[in-house]
């Protein structure tokens, strides 16, 4: 193969610096969680990380965190369209306020849900008699991902649609689609990997949170607990072993569900012809 | 946030410390406690400090951090270098002793009383006019009434509230295990949220209004009342409950370190002197020696039936397997079998 000569050179430098630097910063920490754990036999490591109460927080975990990762996908997109297609008197202020879950402390945004959905809250006392309890169940846990979880997809989408001229969905028009069918057929497929893109950074986010939820989740055993508060109470306890066991599985959980989502994302690139 | 603070004594100490090397020979001590004792260490430390510059002529730099005990002791056995530990309970010290061996495994004899030389219980927190009529032990587990607790996996305080309950069952049923273990099952079904710690747990119930009935230690019920005004909450004592005994420790290898072992042991030493007696009932702690203390803070104290940790459960070793481990008593009440 000819060699490709490129305006600036050093693909060598930048190789070496990309791998030492990920090493460094990623893969050594994440190393060290594999090390500890492997002072367990394989039957001990299987039962710490399959006792029921720590299943039953995976499932929370990731149940939650998979819906709150779906609701945003929705609600980005509509949020980043209003923000890109119109024009309104305070737009800059609304763009501007998209980003404070990424800024806002997380434990903050948690004492702050959990203030306004608790049965005495501004929100939760009207709910309270509607018979629906969302602070300390697992539906608050819901609420506080979908909080930290929104920027994330306004962000990655937002670009894109800027990028999208008006005049595909004029040309579709012209052409006699509906509404349906250009959104359909024209806009969601050029959306997709962004979308899914938002949609994954979104989902990793809420699996990692722990100081939102953790004000808001009630934490009953089998219940509301996450799995990262299983790795903190493992921890409480003195039993580093165990609390790294809990952290590789989720880990590893997190890593099939990442590579699912990127195949995906790669896959439905190449279909609309989005492929670099 | 606790972290936050844990970090800034730390680095503050640090820098104290590299700053005092160099210009004088002042010591510094490093006293690592649990969070409601905040207060109390604030004073006893201005004291101590004018104590040890009187018989000494040395000034002494005193650092407290706080924090939930159990996270304390793990930043101990993790590398942060506390010349004395004041921590919520023995198992907690047990394990900096087990895991770091900083200190001797029989550390408790090294000061009088268990080395704990003020004590603490555990109270009922309810409402003003106790709406629910709550008196004792067995009104927690009627029916509508919602408990609020922390996770006894997770803090210290949560395990005597866990432990007060038990030893109440075990005698109202003739010490039948069963009986005082369905008892405790009953009582964690009306938790509504079960916080980390015992803070977060007041917060819930104080702040959101969550729940009937806080169980929580008299020391911190008693402030809380004090801060946020005898109007609105009130104190139950039950007809028994717990003796709590927070222990103290010098941290030997650390003190040997930093040369500081006679400070320590002075520092400790002067908790169970009349000065020291006398701030800690001031700062609602049960003195060892009541003679000392002044007898408006001793009224505060309502008279209960006290079982001990050793008495009653044959000491922390053995309990915290037995209830707190993983898979055991406390873990089988909330496995899906006994739904």
């Amino acid at each position: 193969m000819a060699r490709s000569t490129r305006v600036l050179p050093g693909f060598g430098p930048t190789l070496g610096l990309t791998l030492t630097w990920l090493s460094l910063i990623v893969l050594l920490p994440l190393a060290s969680v594999f090390l500890k754990a492997s002072n367990l036999s394989l039957s001990e490591f299987w039962n710490v990380v399959s006792a029921p109460r720590v299943v039953a927080s995976y499932k929370l975990s990731f149940g939650m965190s998979l819906s709150a990762a779906a609701i945003n996908a929705v609600f980005g997109l509509m949020l980043a369209w209003c923000l890109v297609r119109y024009r309104f008197p305070g737009k800059r202020l609304v763009d501007a306020l998209i980003d404070l879950p990424f800024a806002l402390p997380t434990a903050v945004a948690g004492i702050a849900l959990t203030a306004l959905y608790a049965k005495n809250g501004w929100i939760g006392q009207w709910l309270e008699p509607l018979g629906i309890q969302v602070a300390f169940k697992p539906l608050g846990v819901l609420v506080a991902l979908v909080f930290i979880g929104l920027p994330f997809v306004v962000r990655t989408v937002q670009p894109v649609l800027e990028d999208l001229d008006v005049e595909h969905e004029e040309a579709a028009a012209s052409l006699g689609a509906g509404r349906g069918q250009t959104f359909r057929y024209v806009l969601l497929p050029v959306l997709l990997p962004a979308l899914l893109t938002g949609f994954t950074l979104a989902f990793a986010r809420a699996v990692g949170e722990y100081g939102s939820v953790i004000f808001i989740a009630g934490n009953i055993p089998m219940i509301s607990e996450i799995t990262p508060l299983m790795i903190i109470t493992k921890l409480e306890q003195y039993d580093y072993v165990g609390a790294t066991a809990v952290a590789e599985v989720m880990l590893l959980i997190s890593f099939a569900l990442l590579l699912l989502i990127n195949g995906l994302q790669a896959w439905t690139a190449r279909r609309t012809g989005r492929d670099r | 946030m606790k972290q936050s603070t844990t970090f800034r004594t730390l680095f503050a100490g640090v820098a104290a410390a590299a700053i005092s090397a160099g210009a004088w020979a002042d010591q510094t001590l490093l006293n690592v406690s649990y969070d409601p004792t905040r207060e109390l260490y604030q004073e006893f430390n201005a004291e101590f400090a004018k104590h040890w510059k009187a018989s000494t002529g040395e000034t002494v730099t005193l650092k407290q951090s706080h924090g939930g005990s159990g996270k304390q002791a793990r930043s101990v056995i993790d590398g942060l270098e506390a010349d004395v530990v004041t921590l919520a309970l023995a198992y907690d010290i047990d394990e900096i002793a087990e895991l770091a061996n900083k200190l001797p495994k029989d550390w408790q004899k090294a000061f009088p009383n268990n080395s704990a030389p003020y004590t603490s219980t555990i109270v009922f927190l309810v409402r003003k006019g106790n709406p629910k009529g709550i008196k004792d032990w067995n009104d927690l587990v009627k029916p509508g009434v919602e408990v609020i607790t922390p996770n006894p996996k997770t803090s210290g305080g949560a395990r005597w509230n866990y432990l007060a309950a038990w030893g109440y069952a075990l005698k109202k049923n003739g010490n039948d295990e069963a009986k005082a273990r369905d008892f405790v099952a009953k009582l964690f079904k009306q938790v509504p949220v079960l916080d980390s710690g015992a803070r977060g747990s007041t917060n819930t119930f104080v702040q959101r209004g969550i729940g009937d009935v806080l169980l929580a230690w008299e020391n911190e019920a008693l402030l809380s009342i004090n801060e946020l005004g005898p109007d609105k909450f009130e104190i139950i004592a039950p007809s028994l409950s717990i003796l709590a005994e927070p222990p103290v420790a010098i941290v030997e290898g650390v003190a040997k370190k930093h040369g500081t072992e006679k400070l320590a042991k002075a520092y400790l030493d002067y908790l169970y002197s009349p000065v020291g007696q006398k701030i800690a009932a001031k700062n609602y702690y049960r003195p060892r020696q009541p003679e000392h203390a002044d007898k408006a803070d001793l009224a505060r104290f309502p008279k209960l039936d006290l079982i001990t940790i050793d008495g009653a459960f044959g000491g922390w070793q053995k309990t915290q397997k037995a209830h707190f481990s993983d898979g055991g008593i406390f873990d089988q009440i909330y496995a899906p079998s006994s739904k």
